[in-house]
């Protein structure tokens, strides 16, 4: 009966996976007490502050990490860790202050001498390098390697996957075809930029932007020497211009960078180095990666993403004193799109707001470490001009609980006393936001709204939420979601989620469709403000602004656990790095 | 028994056969049935199995009832500091994964939900899935099956190809992408009832080949039988044969069939919920709190352990009683 046997075959792999799983469990429970009690300087001790101090030169700084980059060509990585990392082997004109949480949102001069002079209304910025400044051939580094790095950005059909705003501000009208359909014989006809000689660079902007120079301290905007440019191999072994230069790559398993002979620290007022040697090991198993870290076997997680629930509970047990907990700069948060019946009634909004159970949320996150701290608005600490304490819903009223009371009120409001009928759409391959979803239907249940959970395709979400019709269509009236700023600031973050003209057909971001034009002139005002924090007030308001409109139920203000080696010294978390360390300042004491 | 004398002859071994069989048949001429009842009730093991799935069918149908005496409604939460330990990632406050009077089973890490409930609650879906796939599996390997074998020629061709076909499908790669394009409602249901019903037609629709290939094949001998030849010469109709002569003579292979199909399903079932494309939260089923459980089974394993003890036990209690049906209809069946 051959039939048969193929059932039993079935059968087999069925109980394989039931017996696997059972099986995976005998592995718990015995934590290795024998393990070297952490002797870190302390819980948070990296957080606002340096924890081991130190210049001491020498030794190698070993990464782990479970992600490999999306691409290591400083034009095309988008991962917030591949734009810390970078540092390590490319330079900027500007970047961010070598300093703690906050301190770190200010813009320093790197290869510059100084931070821009901006000229004529804040549509030209001009800089000079410094001298000294070398690749790891031993060649200068000059204006026009800059501008050709830049002008790599434009050449999206080749290098994909970056960030493009100094495409979008430079060039709006996308004029210049980028440097390899460039007719120009040194391939730098884009007119945007100038360089006059090769210590002077010159940024012609159609229209000011304050940020401008937030995007100049993106890797994006490093040099890249035009010929070692290998196109969409670049990645492969960039060219560089840091304190380190690569040795080995072997994408998804291993990196080595070396010390850059040519690179001098009194050229980089930046970059300590102190590490004579910076190793990367990628593995699959992120509780595997979190037992090696432990162990001591390796420094950082390259990551960041944060100690998984398993290692989470030995390391706040037995070595809390190697645990950091920053702010990532992420809000987690449900969005209600106002295309949805009854969400395009803004009571229906608040009956949701209202009714979740915050507490309940932040559980469901990770709790207050895990998770983060329970947000109150849509604008992250790590934002200039934020205000925790600004809370238009109550949101840390009554330890974090619902509040029923009103939640029926609004419900009454909006004409619908016995609450309604939604679904709720979730990424499927994010179990802890299927939890925030699981809780918000649970809280919401209790005021007569009985949600659906729909678990979508993860890997779909610009075609699917990103899509009004689809969103319309499959009656996705509350989206969970997690973003987090580009860079810190109110442009950075809040644009492509309430200003019009980022509702797209495709891959849309302002999922609560909003549109109004007070809002929109909010940004277009900050934006001409070159005075951080006078632009920092306008984001204010305009924060306040999207509260009112009740499109936004915020759940935390994340916050994550990440793990601190005892060897490391120097070590601080950046706002700026949505709060990884700042890894160009590590050293490690061996 | 491997006495020279009787490998010589089959038709010696049959005789044997029909005399172990003849005394009994004196004293009360029992049918089929009954003498299969009689061998299965001298097979402890498959009662003991028949017991287990008696039990687990009471549950499922009682699942209201037992929750609400012993333990908490399966999707209520209790997240709260005295039942888990939000500080530490949602662990369950106390040992044993916060097993106590008031939570049988522990409860769910995180949000706290009540693991006896949910386990419970998990049967439903289970069994319904099993089951139901298994009928539906049934009515259309015994339609396709019978045709094909009776007919033969060319229907008999496209019906085999298309099982062959089946049989080599990616079925596993098929229902999760199927999975997403689903629309949330669909045929008067919502949420998880879409799914639910996505879940029996799907395993159904890829599990009848199996009983469609048994049934042709057993079609296929027994219509070349005597018996058949004579009804044909008598004037029966087709409809008579195949009725009459044919289908009663299928009963017990597709039965036994059915019987070792329902575990097969169980795992398809949970296999496809561990992997996300089985019921929508917040219902309850063993695969789908597997998949939870794997996320944080080292900080709660018995969170892990009763949904995979659910799963164990209940397949092995359909297995063991599944052969035990088999053994005593057809005795003579390869073991």
């Amino acid at each position: 009966m051959t039939t048969h046997r193929t059932s039993k075959r079935r059968l087999a792999i069925g109980s394989a996976v039931a017996v696997a799983a059972l099986l995976t469990t005998a592995g718990c429970g015995g934590g290795d007490d024998k393990e070297k009690k952490g002797s870190g300087p302390g819980y948070n001790a990296a957080v606002g502050k340096i924890a081991n101090p130190s210049e001491k030169k020498g030794g190698t700084l070993k990464f782990i990490g479970t992600q490999d980059a999306d691409s290591w060509d400083p034009q095309r990585g988008y991962y917030g860790f591949v734009w810390d990392y970078a540092r390590f082997y490319t330079r900027q004109l500007i970047t961010y202050k070598p300093a703690p949480g906050e301190g770190s949102q200010e813009l320093v001069p790197d290869m510059a001498t100084a931070t821009a002079k901006i000229s004529e209304g804040g549509k030209r910025y001009e800089y000079t390098l410094r001298d000294g400044l070398k690749w790891q051939d031993g060649k200068p580094i000059t204006s026009k390697d800059i501008k050709y790095g830049i002008e790599r950005i434009w050449a999206q059909d080749v290098l994909s996957g970056g960030p493009i705003y100094l495409k979008e501000v430079l060039d709006p009208k996308g004029e210049y075809k980028g440097p390899y359909k460039d007719k120009d014989p040194e391939k730098l006809g884009l007119k945007a930029i100038e360089t006059p000689n090769d210590k002077t660079i010159v940024f012609k902007l159609p229209k000011p932007n304050g940020d401008f120079e937030q995007m100049l301290a993106m890797p994006a905007a490093s040099p890249v020497p035009k010929d070692k440019d290998t196109g969409s191999r670049y990645g492969q072994k960039p060219f560089s211009s840091g304190p380190y230069q690569w040795v080995s790559y072997e994408s998804n398993k291993s990196m080595v960078l070396t010390r850059n002979p040519h690179w001098k620290k009194s050229s980089d007022p930046v970059r300590k180095a102190l590490p004579d040697k910076v190793t990367l090991t990628l593995i699959t198993n992120s509780d595997e990666m979190d037992k090696r870290l432990i162990k001591g076997n390796y420094d950082v997680d390259l990551n960041a993403t944060g100690v998984g629930q398993a290692g989470r509970v030995e390391a706040l047990r037995k070595h809390k004193g190697n645990i950091d907990n920053p702010l990532t700069g992420f809000i987690r948060y449900a969005v209600f799109p106002q295309t949805v019946e009854p969400f395009n009634n803004i009571e229906c909004r608040k009956a949701v707001i209202y009714g979740a159970d915050k507490k309940s949320l932040q559980t469901a996150r990770g709790g207050p470490q895990g998770g983060g701290d329970i947000a109150t608005n849509m604008l992250p600490p790590v934002v200039k001009g934020s205000d925790p304490k600004y809370d238009p819903y109550g949101a840390l009223e009554n330890n974090g609980g619902p509040d029923t009371a009103k939640a029926k009120e609004a419900l009454k409001k909006c004409g619908k006393p016995n609450g309604f009928e939604t679904t709720i759409a979730v990424r499927n391959n994010k179990p802890v936001e299927v939890a925030t979803a699981e809780s918000l239907q649970a809280s919401l249940s209790k005021i007569g709204i009985k949600a659906n959970i729909a678990p979508y395709d993860g890997s779909q979400t610009p075609g699917i939420i990103g899509n009004p019709k689809v969103v319309k269509s499959k009656n996705y009236g509350i989206i969970i979601m997690g973003w987090g700023p580009d860079f810190p600031t109110g442009q950075g973050f809040s644009m492509p989620l309430v200003h019009s003209k980022y509702i797209l057909n495709n891959g849309n971001n302002n999922y609560s469709m909003l549109n109004d034009p007070k809002i929109d002139a909010k940004f277009t005002e900050a934006e001409a403000e070159l005075d951080e924090n006078k632009a920092a007030e306008i984001y204010t308001e305009m924060n306040k602004m999207v509260s009112e409109k009740a499109v936004y139920l915020p759940f935390v203000f994340e916050k994550n656990i990440i793990w601190r080696s005892s060897r490391l010294t120097n070590v601080y978390t950046a706002h700026a790095y949505n709060g990884r360390y700042d890894y160009s300042a590590l050293g490690v004491v061996k | 028994m491997t006495a020279p004398l009787h490998d010589t002859s089959a038709a010696e071994t049959a005789a044997v056969d029909v005399a172990a069989d003849a005394p009994a048949k004196e004293i009360s001429g029992r049918s089929p049935a009954q003498i299969a009842w009689v061998r299965l009730k001298r097979d402890k093991i498959a009662l003991a199995g028949g017991c287990v799935v008696l039990f687990l069918v009471l549950v499922a149908i009682f699942a209201p009832l037992i929750v609400d005496w012993f333990g908490h409604p399966p999707n209520e939460f209790h997240d709260d500091e005295g039942t888990v330990d939000s500080l530490l990632g949602g662990q369950p406050v106390g040992d044993w994964g916060g097993m106590s009077k008031d939570f049988l089973f522990g409860v769910e890490p995180v949000n706290g939900r009540d693991t006896f409930s949910r386990v419970v609650y998990g049967t439903r879906i289970s069994l319904i899935v099993a089951f139901l796939a298994a009928i539906f599996a049934v009515l259309l390997g015994t339609i396709f099956g019978v045709i094909a074998g009776y007919f033969g020629g060319i229907v008999d061709t496209v019906i085999s190809r298309t099982m062959d076909l089946l049989l080599a499908f990616p079925q596993l790669l098929f229902i999760l992408s199927l999975v997403s394009v689903v629309p949330a409602e669909m045929w008067g249901l919502s949420g998880s009832g879409v799914r639910i019903g996505v879940l029996i037609v799907v395993i159904g629709f890829f599990g009848w080949p199996y009983v469609g290939r048994i049934v042709r094949g057993q079609t296929l001998s027994l219509r070349e039988r005597e018996y058949v030849e004579a009804a044909q010469s008598l004037g029966a109709g087709r409809r008579y044969i195949l009725f009459k002569e044919l289908l009663p003579n299928l009963v017990a292979p597709i039965t036994v069939y059915m019987t070792l199909m329902i575990p097969t399903n169980i795992l398809t079932e949970a296999a496809l919920s561990f992997l996300g494309a089985g019921v929508t939260p917040p219902t309850a089923s063993w695969g789908q709190m597997l998949s939870t459980a794997v996320r944080t089974y080292e900080i709660a394993p018995m969170f892990m352990i009763f949904p995979g003890l659910a799963i164990f036990v209940t397949v092995l209690a359909f297995n063991l009683f599944g052969d035990g049906v088999r053994d005593a209809l057809d005795p003579k069946g390869s073991r």
